[in-house]
């Protein structure tokens, strides 16, 4: 996860041997949706929803954690993702192109969006830059929500359904896979296949990371004038921040909608957005390892509360006083609070050469 | 012509609402430079407290004369949302006035999103009727044109609460000590002005001038909901924005110009994209005015202060 000749003390608590921890992560990656499989088929969605949130946190986190800039309008470019996947692979519009020309063409026109919102805004200071973006995703959102008329783009609030399944080298992923008298389920053949999408992803962003444009977005999030007077173009760094983090929002809206099958503009609302700021809060903003472990829990946890609370409560007071939905939110937004008051770095907080997440600004 | 008066008014009055609102956002943002993202929860306690107030009451006490249940559902939710707005501050925001400028801004979202969740445990998913108490039957003074007297009651009691605030502001010694916190809070202290103090009466004041703005949202559309506070608060600080963040005229100006062009918005919008766009869109203005008067002129209409200090 990070290069060794970092001279740093680690932080406590945290002290697993790095040469031990990498194979031990791909071996519990790799054995996940069996274990969970064997709890049983929903689990195993859990996992892979699980790694869409993780992909869509390693590109927010490219925005907020890296490059400082509060991106709250994100999940418009998973909508713009799935919806591109749902006009160019479903029966809506007649067309069906494979993977390879629509995964491609969604994260083109998110980064495409992430530009188009990008440069007019890019040089409004931090808070503005969220409400802007905010507007953006609702604006998105009231579009998809209305364009079933006069012509019908999108089918409006119902949404599209009978999209095409992900199919990779003419497997189709929707369906078992048999594979030598064994049967693969539909759903962990789509976790490997997100598995490796992850995989890819966190290798490029950790190469961004350590490269100069990284260096660049860590100097912007630290100190924007002081970037600028080393010569950094920081609008066109901010840019590439967002396009970068908009084309994973792109891709990770694609599968969505694949796996879904289906996609409707009520997938794609703020709190969704909130959602993924919070996966990345908790974790720590601008370290990968953070975010990732943030998106996992916060999308796991919940489950988890569907499955125990729900008991739990009706075994002590004789019926649900909080269902599982408001105790998500209730648990996402006193994650938000009470990791800014009292762990504001995150639980895995970032630990760069060149950065110091705690610096006190005026 | 008679659309044109209907509309005006129409957007007076949500104006008017949005108005009241955007006075808390911009003075907060004046003095800390926070954007209070849980100002519009306010809203709909507010609204909600009120409500619950007013069921109470006339279960209670039937018979009640309408005028009698509205006041009461005013005192009850104004102090409750001062206090709210207090404790906000006091927990959330004061321990973070000196951190990086992300971490109150995300505290900020949490707060809202925790009153929302709170308001929905308390007062359930569904959508309340807010008892209409001041006569929403429409006249008609000029012909073609409605108006009901919660309209008029509307404008009439945003705009003494504004005149009133222009006065606290410009005029006492508590706001004389909110314009210099304001200009540096630092050096304010030095003059002997309790910081702490003044930035706690910013939140209250602004908290309750946002819960009446709740029970007028709530009374003149007749309902209350746990997420009802969201859009308006989105569109008051749009409003707060648009006349000049930190400007208290400004923040009247905003909302009644975003009220209005609101309200023409919806009414035209058919028109000016050739059926293309219904009124369905007309959540949308608000997020284009504030992200045209960003781009194009970040210090708002009366402003002075540069918002891109980046």
């Amino acid at each position: 996860m990070t290069s060794t000749s970092t001279t740093l003390p680690r932080p406590a608590g945290f002290s697993l041997d790095l040469r031990l921890q990498q194979p031990l992560l791909i071996v519990l990656a790799a054995a996940a949706p069996l274990v969970a499989l064997a709890f049983g088929a929903s689990w195993v969605r859990v996992l892979d929803f699980a790694l869409l949130y993780v992909l869509l946190a390693i590109g927010l986190n490219l925005v907020v954690g890296f490059a400082g800039l509060l991106d709250l309008g994100y999940i418009a470019f998973y909508a713009v993702g799935a919806y591109t996947w749902a006009f160019l692979a479903s029966p809506h519009f007649g067309i069906h192109l494979p993977f390879w020309i629509v995964l491609p063409l969604g994260a083109a026109f998110a980064a495409l969006a992430g530009i188009m919102l990008g440069f007019p805004t890019l040089r409004l200071r931090g808070d503005y830059l969220a409400i802007v973006t905010l507007g953006f995703g609702e604006i998105i959102r009231i579009f998809m929500n209305n364009l079933n008329q006069p012509i019908n783009i999108t089918n409006g609030p119902q949404g599209i359904d009978m999209i095409d399944p992900l199919t990779i080298a003419g497997i189709d992923l929707s369906r078992n896979l048999d594979l030598f008298g064994m049967q693969v389920p539909s759903l962990v053949l789509y976790y490997y296949a997100f598995l490796g999408a992850v995989v890819l992803a966190l290798v490029l962003v950790r190469r961004l990371q350590i490269s100069r444009v990284g260096r660049a977005w860590a100097a912007i999030r630290e100190d924007e004038l002081a970037a600028k007077a080393i010569g950094i173009d920081t609008r066109m760094m901010k840019l590439l921040a967002f396009a970068l983090g908009a084309t994973f929002g792109g891709v990770s809206g694609g599968l969505f909608a694949a796996f879904q099958g289906f996609v409707s503009p009520e997938s794609f609302s703020l709190m969704e957005s909130i959602v993924v700021l919070t996966m990345i809060v908790l974790g720590g903003m601008g370290n990968l390892a953070g975010v990732v472990f943030g998106a996992i829990v916060l999308t796991a946890l919940p489950e988890l509360l569907r499955h125990f609370a729900v008991p739990l409560q009706v075994a002590l007071f004789g019926k649900t006083l909080l269902d599982p939905e408001v105790l998500r939110m209730l648990l996402l937004s006193l994650a938000m609070i009470l990791m800014m008051l009292w762990r504001p770095a995150g639980l895995l907080p970032a630990r760069t050469r060149y950065a110091h997440r705690e610096g006190r600004k005026a | 012509m008679e659309t044109l008066l209907q509309q005006t008014l129409n957007g007076l009055v949500a104006g008017s609402i949005y108005a009241l609102v955007a006075l808390g956002y911009t003075m907060v943002y004046g003095i800390l430079g926070l954007i209070n993202f849980a100002h519009g929860e306010i809203v709909m306690v507010g609204a909600l407290v009120a409500l619950q107030t007013i069921l109470f009451l006339s279960s209670a006490v039937p018979g009640l004369p309408p005028l009698v249940l509205l006041l009461a559902g005013v005192v009850v939710a104004v102090p409750a949302c001062m206090a709210l707005g207090y404790l906000i501050e006091r927990i959330g925001y004061r321990r973070l006035r000196n951190a990086p400028r992300l971490a109150p801004l995300i505290t900020a979202i949490g707060v809202s999103f925790l009153l929302q969740t709170l308001a929905m445990i308390i007062w359930g998913r569904e959508f309340h009727v807010f008892p209409q108490l001041i006569d929403t039957a429409p006249m008609q003074p000029v012909d073609g044109v409605v108006v009901s007297p919660m309209q008029i009651f509307t404008i009439v009691v945003a705009f003494t609460l504004m005149g009133g605030l222009m006065l606290l502001v410009n005029k006492s010694r508590l706001g004389r000590a909110m314009r210099a916190t304001a200009e540096n809070h630092r050096v304010a202290g030095l003059m002997g002005i309790n910081a702490n103090g003044v930035i706690a009466a910013t939140f209250i004041i602004g908290s309750g001038l946002a819960a009446l703005a709740g029970v007028l949202f709530a009374s003149n559309y007749a309902i209350a909901h746990y997420s009802m506070g969201f859009t308006p608060g989105l569109k008051a600080f749009t409003a707060a924005v648009l006349g000049g963040i930190g400007n208290l005229p400004g923040a009247m100006v905003g909302g009644l110009v975003l009220g209005l062009v609101e309200s023409f918005g919806a009414g035209y919008i058919e028109h000016l994209s050739f059926g293309f766009l219904n009124s369905s869109y007309q959540d949308i203005f608000a997020f284009m005015i504030l992200g045209a008067v960003l781009i194009f002129r970040p210090s708002g209409l009366l402003g002075e202060r540069v918002a891109d200090r980046a």
